[in-house]
């Protein structure tokens, strides 16, 4: 199938641009570092050729080597080593199928780069099936020469679409918070980088503690919890324009903030009450619901898909556990009957999975809950202190926050836990991952 | 009168004066040498005054610890409530900030609803032994602001903690 040509947005430049004019300082944040442990035997082989430079100058940007990092990360595709590509096709006529089914390849990307004039770049790839010898898909993108990283994710995704029959979610953000610096020392930012770790930048920027970062359902703005006033407040921040407000600054704890599916409603965890309580916050009207109500420790709500009802963590049977409310109030049920302590949900795009931190003893780990199959609880990390996890849009992989040694560092792992990249500062803390929503193109 | 003079009239008052023995019995029972030191700076009264914070064997502890996922205060800290409790009874004017922390494992906003109990089974304690609830207040910042990194008990007990902070004296 073919589908029309698309034009590239240059809206992430455009929000890289207005961030450069809103922030007095530097906005680039320290880089992570990345890598990736483990990999999948039974994933799909497929290799992407190098693509071909046809005119104008060679873009700093490698295209193929950040789709073969997009698809191996996923563990859903291993990626033949660009040094073991012995042939350069730039077209599907250019391809000798012999060579690559004796690799062992049963997928192949070739792809060219042209100039379009205006610091414009013409990015045209094929994805072909070796073993058919046929052509699944043939488009084209044209983008700043700039963005050349997220053209690379778009046309992953697409691949990966076209071959899974999933939606591709490389072409995305995470949000995380960076503690940099020892005990008063300590700075902390709210940042947001590319799906692989690219590019990140920073949102906003505390000498005190920052957690809980939120998108909203439509990617531009964060709800987070700061300390910066001395308490913990939740702040809603526009992350193009980086205008923000204060949304609750309640006596006791205002935290866990969490983006109602249509953006118009934030669930949180607010103390004032006298213990912590779920509150759904209408943002329009300013107008709280509370949902809870008994004498636990109730927090971390997060949305089902369908807006209809809230999970969150409470520990009002003793250890926490995750539990089930009608975003309207009543009864909560609870889901989680495994594991000793159960806690941040964060729920899959469709509502069959549920993952978490899962305590037993000493050991807290990521798990992953799944309702379709009958509550069977599986574990995607091997901790021993994981505190966060995140799905990404299309559940395929998730981001959680890992301890090693005395540095936080983040994990993306694949929804079957077989293959983690990890991204780590060479100086810092990495905790607080938050996958974001499909981009808009 | 200079403060050496006073001191001295103030020890001597003491010697078995009733003022002063009530104020003994808030005192850990095996007392360290400097609490004769610490007693000849009270007033003749008995009331703490904002130098014994840095002076008072029993006023200058000021961190609970807790056992791991439990709020209970431990019969060893009872004699810590009792002092800061008189001391916020004798200075009406002042005030304390009880902040919770919890150890690392587990997630940050749960934890920060467990330093947030933490804080109140503190601030009840104190209320319970005579403090008064407008000279309390509770802040939690969970596992935000760890005394020790590593992972191991010996360090997750120092980090479950209640801080008294004086923010009024």
């Amino acid at each position: 199938m073919i589908k029309p040509m698309r034009k590239f947005s240059p809206s992430f430049a455009v929000i890289l641009l207005a961030l450069a004019a809103w922030f007095a300082g530097p906005v680039a944040a320290q880089s992570l570092n990345v890598d990736i442990v483990g990999g999948v035997k039974t994933a799909t082989p497929i290799v992407v050729v190098p693509f071909a430079q046809q005119g104008g100058t060679p873009p700093s940007t490698d295209i193929a080597d950040v789709m073969r990092n997009d698809f191996n990360r996923s563990g859903k595709f291993r990626s033949l080593a660009k040094s073991d590509v012995v042939e350069f096709p730039a077209q599907g006529s250019d391809i000798k199928f012999a060579t690559w089914r004796l690799l062992k390849q049963d997928y192949i990307v070739v792809g060219r780069i042209k100039d379009a004039g205006d610091g414009m770049l013409r990015v045209e790839y094929e994805l072909w099936d070796v073993n058919k010898q046929q052509s699944l898909l043939a488009q084209a993108f044209t983008a700043p020469a700039g963005d050349l990283r997220g053209v690379a994710h778009q046309i992953a995704d697409q691949i990966y679409e076209k071959i899974t029959g999933v939606r591709g979610a490389f072409w995305t953000r995470m949000a995380y918070i960076t503690a940099v610096g020892l005990g008063n020392n300590t700075t902390y930012s709210l940042i947001v980088a590319d799906s692989d770790g690219f590019n990140p930048q920073v949102v906003a920027r505390s000498k005190e503690s920052l957690l809980s970062p939120a998108w909203s359902p439509d990617g531009r703005k964060i709800a987070y919890v700061s300390f910066e006033s001395g308490n913990s407040n939740i702040y809603i921040q526009d992350i193009t324009t980086g205008s923000r407000q204060l949304v609750s600054s309640h006596k006791g704890i205002n935290g866990a903030p969490a983006w109602s599916p249509d953006g118009s409603r934030l669930a949180l965890s607010l103390s004032y009450v006298g213990n912590p309580e779920i509150f759904v916050l209408n943002l329009a009207t300013r107008q709280e619901t509370r949902l809870t109500n008994n004498l636990a420790i109730d927090t971390e709500p997060v949305w089902a898909p369908d807006g209809q009802s809230i999970y969150f963590t409470s520990d009002r049977s003793g250890r926490p556990q995750i539990y089930q409310v009608s975003a309207s109030g009543g009864d909560a049920q609870r889901i989680t009957f495994q594991g000793q302590y159960n806690a941040k949900a964060s729920v899959s795009y469709d509502g069959k999975q549920i993952a978490m931190v899962q305590g037993n003893g000493n050991v807290y780990r990521i798990a992953i809950l799944d309702r379709s199959l009958g509550g069977q609880v599986r574990f995607i990390s091997p901790g021993p202190i994981d505190d966060a996890v995140s799905f990404a849009p299309n559940a395929s992989m998730l981001l959680y926050a890992a301890t090693e040694g005395s540095r936080g560092v983040l994990y993306s792992v694949s929804n079957d836990g077989m293959v983690r990249q990890r991204l780590a500062l060479a100086d810092g803390n990495v905790q607080e991952p938050a996958w974001g929503p499909y981009r808009q193109r | 009168m200079n403060k050496t003079v006073r001191v001295a009239l103030v020890a001597l008052l003491c010697v078995g004066a009733a003022a002063c023995s009530k104020k003994q019995e808030v005192k850990p029972q095996a007392q360290p040498p400097e609490q004769v030191a610490q007693t000849e700076t009270n007033q003749s009264n008995g009331k703490y005054t904002p130098a014994d914070l840095d002076t008072d064997a029993c006023l200058r502890q000021r961190v609970v610890y807790f056992d791991f996922d439990k709020t209970e205060i431990k019969p060893e800290f009872q004699q810590i409530m009792a002092c800061h409790a008189k001391y916020l009874q004798d200075r009406p004017m002042s005030h304390i900030r009880l902040e919770g922390n919890t150890d690392e494992r587990g997630t940050r906003e749960y934890n920060l609803g467990l330093g947030e109990r933490r804080g109140n089974a503190v601030s009840s304690a104190l209320q319970a032994a005579g403090g008064s609830a407008s000279q309390l207040e509770v802040i939690s910042y969970g596992k935000e602001k760890p005394v020790c990194r590593e992972h191991n008990e010996d360090c997750w007990s120092k980090n479950r903690r209640v801080e008294i902070v004086y923010t009024a004296q």
